[in-house]
């Protein structure tokens, strides 16, 4: 095989760091894994079995951390019989990184029916990484009774009673959010009024030069709207962010990777440690993929992040199980 | 004991008596004292309510059964009814005594909307 060592973006019209032609490559390589690096305003992208041929160096940052989502404690259907163990080779995965990271982010689904049993299993398997500390938000299955009370007992310590909170790490800002609760008929995620006042108030004395990494279950950009992969208000928040050079969105809920670029914000969504769901509309329904067992780990994931200080940069990295 | 009594509705499916109320059409012949109750399903598949909309008599008692492998919720939006969490195969029926328009959705999946008219 001969050709370029790496893809490049070719063309930016927008100067947002992306070009159809780049946007299109993340998204046929979301099967596969591709690596999005930020560096000085420009996107630039990698396909996964090119790894190998690039500079360890370059990939290194001053803080990296790992984004898993959907393990769906609890569920047992032929898509996946077993989520305890994709989710144990998730962990195995992590811990064998070659930069450690520092810590993880769940965006949600941590159970399938808000079981207390589903919560213990999660944590019990998390207890195995190298990395000590996990920040959550729920995803819709994690509160399905009781208004969530099983969920915010157990991950909502130090959080706003709402569930949505922030902190820092090497100069880096972490914003969770909630757009899980009160859903609406016919609606899709939401924020709410109160949450939003609330991050309006988080980020406004923030330099703009702060890196901002914002992490919530359902995408906070419109995927497909027609099966609720969205946030109604979604446009408020990514409002009170616009003043920042570098933001960086991390959802899960759509069980896929996908990635898009709007002016200084990154979107991202991680794959499920549990089971795959269909690509937008290419299916009745989003229910779960069944895909022959040997196929399973290759569409389940973890995703590793990295910043790169000084240089607007951090670099979305996507890993199969498989 | 009990008789069952059929109503005259395309929707409807006449069953053994589990509280109700007096027909008012009945077309089989039953004596004052006898109660009838019927009953109508609504499939949970594919991340929809099936039918989404369903017209019944007053006193009918609908079942939602979820065919997914996902779990659902069967909400009222005006708060009359709310389903616990349905997981796959399990079900949940609610009686309707007064006639009008119910819609409902999904708590989880909000998307998935459907109404009930009661006649």
């Amino acid at each position: 095989m001969t050709g370029k060592t790496k893809d490049e973006i070719l063309h930016d019209h927008n100067r947002d760091g992306v070009d159809r032609r780049g946007f299109l490559k993340c998204m046929a390589w979301a099967g596969t894994g591709a690596l999005c690096v930020m560096q000085g305003g420009v996107l630039k992208s990698y396909s996964m079995s090119r790894l190998s041929e690039m500079n360890a160096a370059e990939l290194k940052g001053e803080l990296s951390f790992v984004q898993i989502s959907d393990s769906h404690m609890g569920f047992n259907k032929a898509a996946n019989p077993d989520v305890a163990a994709t989710l144990q080779a998730a962990v195995d995965k992590i811990n064998a990184l070659s930069t450690p990271p520092e810590f993880l982010l769940h965006t949600g689904d941590i159970s399938h029916l808000s079981k207390p049993e589903e919560f213990d299993g999660v944590s019990q398997i998390l207890k195995g990484a190298t990395a000590k500390d996990v920040f959550f938000v729920p995803g819709e299955h994690d509160v399905l009774n009781d208004d969530g009370k099983e969920y915010f007992e157990r991950f909502g310590k130090g959080a706003q009673p709402g569930g949505w909170h922030s902190f820092e790490k090497k100069g880096v800002h972490f914003v969770g959010l909630v757009n899980v609760m009160n859903l609406k008929a016919g609606g899709l995620g939401t924020l709410g009024h109160e949450q939003l006042e609330w991050l309006e108030k988080d980020v406004m004395h923030l330099k703009s030069s702060t890196p901002i990494v914002v992490f919530a279950h359902i995408p906070l950009w419109t995927v497909y709207p027609e099966w609720g992969w969205g946030t109604e208000d979604s446009a408020q928040a990514l409002a009170y962010l616009k003043k920042f050079g570098s933001v960086t969105v991390l959802n899960g809920h759509i069980h896929q990777t996908m990635q898009k670029v709007e002016g200084n914000v990154t979107f991202h969504t991680a794959c499920s440690t549990a089971f795959p769901q269909p690509k937008p509309g290419e299916a009745p329904s989003p229910g779960p993929m069944k895909v022959p067992a040997e196929q399973l780990r290759s569409l389940l994931g973890i995703t590793d992040v990295n910043y790169i200080r000084g240089q607007h940069a951090l670099a979305v990295v996507d890993s199969t199980l498989g | 004991m009990r008789k069952s009594v059929f109503i005259a509705s395309v929707m409807v499916t006449a069953v053994m008596g589990l509280g109700g109320i007096q027909p008012k059409h009945n077309g089989i012949i039953a004596s004052a004292q006898e109660k009838t109750a019927s009953t109508a399903e609504v499939k949970i598949d594919n991340f929809s309510f099936g039918p989404a909309a369903i017209t019944i008599q007053v006193g009918t008692t609908v079942t939602w059964i979820n065919r997914d492998d996902i779990p659902h919720t069967v909400v009222s939006t005006e708060k009359v009814f709310k389903s616990k969490v349905l997981d796959t195969d399990e079900k949940f029926s609610y009686t309707f005594t007064k006639p009008g328009e119910y819609p409902y959705f999904c708590s989880i999946h909000p998307k998935m909307t459907g109404k009930v008219v009661v006649q």
